[in-house]
């Protein structure tokens, strides 16, 4: 038993050294800040600071009102993010690591799997800003988080 | 005798634990392996398809969820209906039952097309579905299980063994009962859609997990150069005939049942005379390997030498072997049939409609089973190395009762 | 369908939304909760699914033509699917032959999800995934699909389809990805537009004729009359789980 529990002891202290030294790990490196290209358009649905924070609250939010109640706004709607933010040179928001989601996911090392069934790349036939129907729906984004499609 | 027993031989053997923990460590890393690969690539690298949506790695999933269940059969003996002998051997049959459990699971989740998303099954319940009720009794197995053998291994909660020991006995009854039923209740396939799915499925894990048991029990004493005692020997192999006879028996009556319905009789014609490899594992691996031989070896007379090698190892190994094939019928040949959408019509198309579908498991599916029971073998390796989990039989008690027995 | 139809169809989709963004903006300024919109049929964005509505299908086997594919070969440049027909490979519509074993009377019909009622792969998804729409439009949602297969196993109809592999350059309307099951959706994005599903567009289109599409619950829709016009069946109405999908000639 005492072995066992030396062994174990040992094996945390592993552990706690992999887990301190990969978390350290970035700023130790000196990586620079995620250099973001500028989307189409004058400014984004919401305000940079707030879509910073909030964004997958927002697009999460967004995800089952249309999944599963059918609520089509597109202000929210992560199709429009691509069609913004799609990259001049790879015409992808992930295709490389400069391009605007990978960009500050693989900087911030939080994993995506919006892609996995997500397209990258905005529709051919779509246009982008398409009437920015959404805009004229909430007034606020806070209120959209609270009350899902209902402010009419 | 009783000297003996307590003490834990396996403490002097250091270099065979070692060789076993690595027999079960490459096993479980193959397993990993697998896993990984399929979850870089997709499962478009296994034999399993649109048609065979469920393959070999839930053969053996099922087949070590169900023992699983049985194997706490043996605790509950104890516990439930106090018999000595059985009490004695609750710890290894409570711990038996977790390891088996873990086995199955694992197998399980790293056969999800998300595995990733394993945290969305554990907070997102849609109470409509037996799957989801199986989540929550597998859960609280671990917890129960866990909590009961505390209750036997702590000599101040002892008291609570019996109470904690009822709630497991029943918790696993559902257990088996929602196992059985995620093939019960659907209701779209010829080879399910059965109410007797659930009833056949514990009294087939009653089958398998003793025999899972046993052949530990058997592992145990020899690599501890002990004997098991004849009257312990002689009623574990009656109860594990008993078991193999309801299992035959719940076979028998769900065949005729379908035999008797002219809709089902394309399908039983197909499991029973020209299902190909189906037919072959259901009557020579279900019924001869895992039935019938185990009971002849059970209860032909042998000599005393004989005897111990066929009871305690050769037949409940046998019964273990027919749990696979019973699975691989039930759950590979129940989708490998078709689905009757027109009766009455022939019908064909480019999506395999109207055909009996083939299914060859390739590599990873193979690695990945086998991890489930790599799982199972190293954890009852450790625990069984690191607590005392040898049954240890009050042997002056036993003869008391056996004159009186 | 030709090139220039398309490119009419394109406009139409073009206007259409535009008028909806002119509905929405007199909507949300002129008078506020009155659904001006609701006069042209179309419904607002934010709106959602309504519960007053359920969507089907009537399909004409006798109209339906032995060899043709048309509304496979639809669904499949809709929703970007491969087109392949292995067995690991995904098929939301497919065309059926069958023949009668006594007369040996042979049709050709296409399979795709039946939308039911009480939908057997929405009772048995662990997660609740497996999900029916207010309006009767069954999908999979694949945000919270763990795939484990079990609504592929409960589906009478075999019409689920489990992703084998990843895949790239999706739809943007129609994400599918490698892990998830999937199957026909009546087309939903195009549903949400006003329109049909792409099956039936270019069944029509190619002037078969043989697939309606419609609202079962409004009693002067196209297809509600056909149906009550005409004798329909529902596949395996043993299960009575109430298809949205029927079919007539069988």
């Amino acid at each position: 038993m005492a072995r066992l529990a030396n062994w174990l002891r040992l094996a945390a202290m592993f552990v706690a050294v992999a887990f301190s030294a990969t978390a350290s790990f970035p700023v130790a490196a000196g990586v620079d800040l995620p250099r973001l290209e500028k989307g189409k358009g004058d400014k984004c649905v919401e305000d940079t600071q707030f879509m910073r924070r909030n964004h997958m609250d927002l697009l999460k939010h967004h995800r089952d009102d249309t999944m599963r109640k059918g609520i089509r706004t597109t202000r929210h709607s992560l199709k429009k993010c691509v069609e913004c933010h799609a990259s001049e040179k790879s015409g992808s928001v992930a295709a490389s690591k400069e391009d605007f989601c990978a960009a500050c996911h693989s900087y911030a090392s939080v994993k995506l799997d919006c892609w996995d069934c997500h397209a990258t790349k905005p529709g051919k036939k779509d246009l982008p800003l398409l009437g920015q129907s959404g805009t004229a729906v909430n007034s606020s984004p806070l209120n959209s988080i609270a009350q899902p499609g209902e402010s009419k | 005798m009783a000297h003996e027993l307590c003490t834990n031989q396996m403490e002097c053997r250091t270099s065979q634990f070692v060789a076993l923990l690595a027999l079960g460590g490459v096993v479980v890393l193959g397993a990993l392996y697998a896993f990984f690969t399929l979850e870089h690539h997709g499962h478009v690298l296994t034999g399993m398809n649109n048609q065979i949506v469920w393959g070999l790695p839930h053969v053996f999933a099922v087949l070590l969820i169900v023992a699983a269940s049985g194997a706490l059969n043996v605790a509950s003996i104890g516990s439930v209906f106090g018999k000595q002998v059985y009490k004695s051997r609750a710890p290894l049959s409570g711990m038996l039952a977790l390891a088996l459990l873990a086995g199955g699971l694992a197998v399980l989740v790293l056969d999800l097309g998300r595995p990733d998303r394993l945290i969305v099954a554990m907070t997102h319940y849609n109470f409509n579905s037996i799957f989801a009720w199986n989540m929550i009794f597998y859960n609280g197995f671990f917890a129960i299980v866990g909590l009961y053998l505390i209750t036997l291994m702590d000599r101040k909660l002892k008291g609570w063994s019996k109470p904690v020991g009822y709630v497991a006995f029943f918790w696993r009854l559902g257990l088996t009962t929602a196992t059985g039923s995620i093939f019960g209740f659907i209701v779209a396939r010829a080879g399910y859609n059965s109410a007797l799915m659930a009833p056949m499925f514990v009294v087939m894990s009653f089958a398998y997990g003793l025999a899972v048991f046993m052949v530990v029990q058997a592992s145990m004493y020899r690599w501890n150069g002990i004997t098991l005692d004849e009257g312990v020997r002689r009623r574990m192999k009656n109860l594990l005939a008993i078991f193999v006879g309801g299992s035959l028996y719940f076979t028998v009556v769900f065949h005729l049942t379908n035999m008797y319905f002219a809709k089902q009789w394309e399908f039983e014609r197909f499991i029973l005379v020209d299902g190909g490899i189906y037919t072959k594992m259901f009557w020579v691996g279900q019924v001869l390997i895992g039935g019938v031989i185990p009971l002849i070896l059970l209860f032909i007379p042998r000599s005393n030498d004989a005897k111990k090698m066929c009871f305690c190892f050769a037949a409940p190994l046998l019964v273990i072997l027919g749990g696979f094939a019973q699975m691989y019928v039930t759950i590979i040949g129940g989708q490998a049939f078709p689905l009757t959408l027109f009766p009455g019509h022939e019908v064909n198309s480019n999506f395999f409609d109207g055909v009996i579908q083939s299914y060859s498991p390739t590599v990873y599916e193979w690695l990945l089973g086998m991890g489930g029971v790599g799982v199972t073998f190293l954890l009852t390796v450790i625990a069984v190395r690191a607590f005392k989990f040898m049954p240890q039989d009050d042997f002056h008690a036993l003869k008391m009762r056996r004159s009186t027995d | 369908m030709n090139e220039q139809s398309k490119q009419e169809l394109d406009e139409s989709n073009d206007r259409r939304a535009f008028l909806k963004t002119g509905a929405l903006v007199a909507g949300a300024t002129v008078a506020p909760g009155v659904l001006l919109y609701g006069v042209a049929h179309s419904r607002a964005p934010e709106e959602g699914a309504s519960g007053s509505k359920r969507w089907g299908m009537l399909i004409d086997t006798t109209k339906c033509g032995g060899g043709c594919n048309d509304c496979v070969t639809a669904c499949n440049t809709e929703n970007g699917l491969s087109g392949e027909t292995g067995p690991q490979d995904s098929q939301w519509i497919r065309k059926l032959n069958i023949r009668d074993l006594r007369t040996d009377y042979v049709q050709s019909l296409p399979m795709l999800c039946q939308h039911c009622e009480n939908p057997p792969c929405v009772d048995v998804c662990p997660t609740g995934a497996s999900m029916k729409r207010a309006d009767g439009i069954v999908l999979v949602d694949r945000h919270s699909c763990i795939g484990c297969r079990y609504c592929m196993m409960a589906c009478p109809y075999k019409a689920r389809s489990f992703v084998h592999e990843p895949l790239t350059d999706q739809n943007p309307e129609v994400p599918r990805g490698k892990g998830c099951v999937e199957s026909c959706t009546f087309c939903v994005q195009r549903v949400d537009r006003d329109e049909t599903p792409a099956c039936v567009e270019a069944c029509n289109a190619n002037g078969h004729n043989a697939m309606i599409f419609g609202d079962l619950k409004d009693p002067a829709s196209e297809i509600s009359k056909a149906l009550k016009a005409t004798s329909s069946i529902e596949v395996r109405a043993d299960l009575a789980l109430n298809t949205g999908v029927r079919y007539q000639g069988i």
